[in-house]
């Protein structure tokens, strides 16, 4: 059996290496949507990709959340994306391919992934 | 939805509208009379009994958005598709708790499923929210409780990368022991 015991190592590892937080409302959000609709099309492995895509990248400056329905099923798993300077970008049919790419073009690069949003989907 | 796990998913965000602090998730599974028992029980704000038949029934629905998902419905109807049962007990500001038994040797039993991911997704949005998952088979079980790991991290968040990839072996290892234990 797996024990606790294993994590009191990580934490003694995780203590010694923790850079300060920076909460200077420079934040982005991801916003995952956790409808029936969106579980049923695929949100647990998006949700699951962005938590580790940030992560891996130590993207500090970004918070990944969940909501409810979005009112948009047929385009589910629906992303929102905000960021600080007030945008909101809606990406729609998400998968965890394309999660990478809108890490590293949106949330680290800063732009807009624009084949995946609904804008372009929805024409 | 092809995984039980997906379904639990979905129930456990009722929970979570619920502003439950603490969600239990027990899957126990009887060897002699081949059932697997799924419970979700929270301490959130509760149901009267007019909205946890509301919750119940997939036609209920409020305006464009759904209030309430479709996720008691379709786990309702997963297990008794397998001969099995399906009860909801709810209080006001007490809790709900959910529960559906499955006859898993039934052809329209789906699998459970990878409830490692379903338990990262849960823990690492709701870092606030404590979850405890059981998961059994005849006396042999396992544990998992978030308020467990946070005493041991004192203070640091259970959402972090390395707490999370920790959290998804202990997952996988010790329900493949159980599993296998015979
Ligand atoms: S029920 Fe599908 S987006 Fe709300």
């Amino acid at each position: 059996m797996k024990s606790l015991a294993e994590l009191q190592a990580i934490r003694d590892k995780m203590k010694n290496s923790m850079n300060v937080r920076d909460d200077n409302g420079n934040k982005i959000r991801v916003v995952v949507g956790m409808a029936t609709c969106g579980i049923a099309a695929g949100a647990r492995p998006v949700l699951n990709g962005f938590t580790e895509e940030v992560a891996k990248r130590n993207l500090d400056n970004v918070t990944v959340t969940q909501t409810g329905c979005i009112g948009i099923c047929q385009y589910e798993p629906v992303v929102e994306v905000y960021t600080p300077d007030g945008e909101k970008t809606t990406y729609v049919k998400m998968t965890a391919e394309k999660v990478a790419k809108v890490v590293t073009d949106h949330l680290v690069n800063g732009k807009v992934v624009s084949e995946y949003t609904i804008g372009s989907v929805a024409k | 939805m092809q995984e039980l796990s997906l379904n639990i998913l979905d129930v456990a965000q009722n929970s979570i509208k619920a502003k439950a602090t603490l969600i239990t998730i027990k899957i126990h599974k009887n060897t002699m009379s081949k059932t697997l028992l799924i419970s979700i029980e929270d301490n959130g704000c509760g149901m009267s009994q007019q909205q946890a038949e509301q919750v119940v029934d997939p036609f209920y629905t409020t305006r464009t958005t759904r209030k309430v998902g479709l996720g008691v419905p379709f786990f309702k109807m997963s297990a008794e598709l397998t001969g099995g049962t399906f009860t909801i007990q709810s209080e006001l500001k007490v809790g709900t708790k959910i529960s559906a038994l499955y006859y898993y040797e039934h052809i329209d039993m789906m699998p459970v499923g990878d409830m490692a991911s379903t338990m990262l997704s849960l823990i690492s949005v709701n870092p606030d929210i404590d979850f405890i998952y059981y998961f059994s088979v005849d006396e042999n079980e396992f544990c998992m409780n978030t308020q467990e790991m946070k005493t041991v991290l004192e203070g640091l968040p259970v959402n972090s990368n390395e707490v999370l990839t920790f959290i998804k072996n202990f997952i996988n290892e010790n329900q493949a022991e159980i599993e296998n234990s015979k």
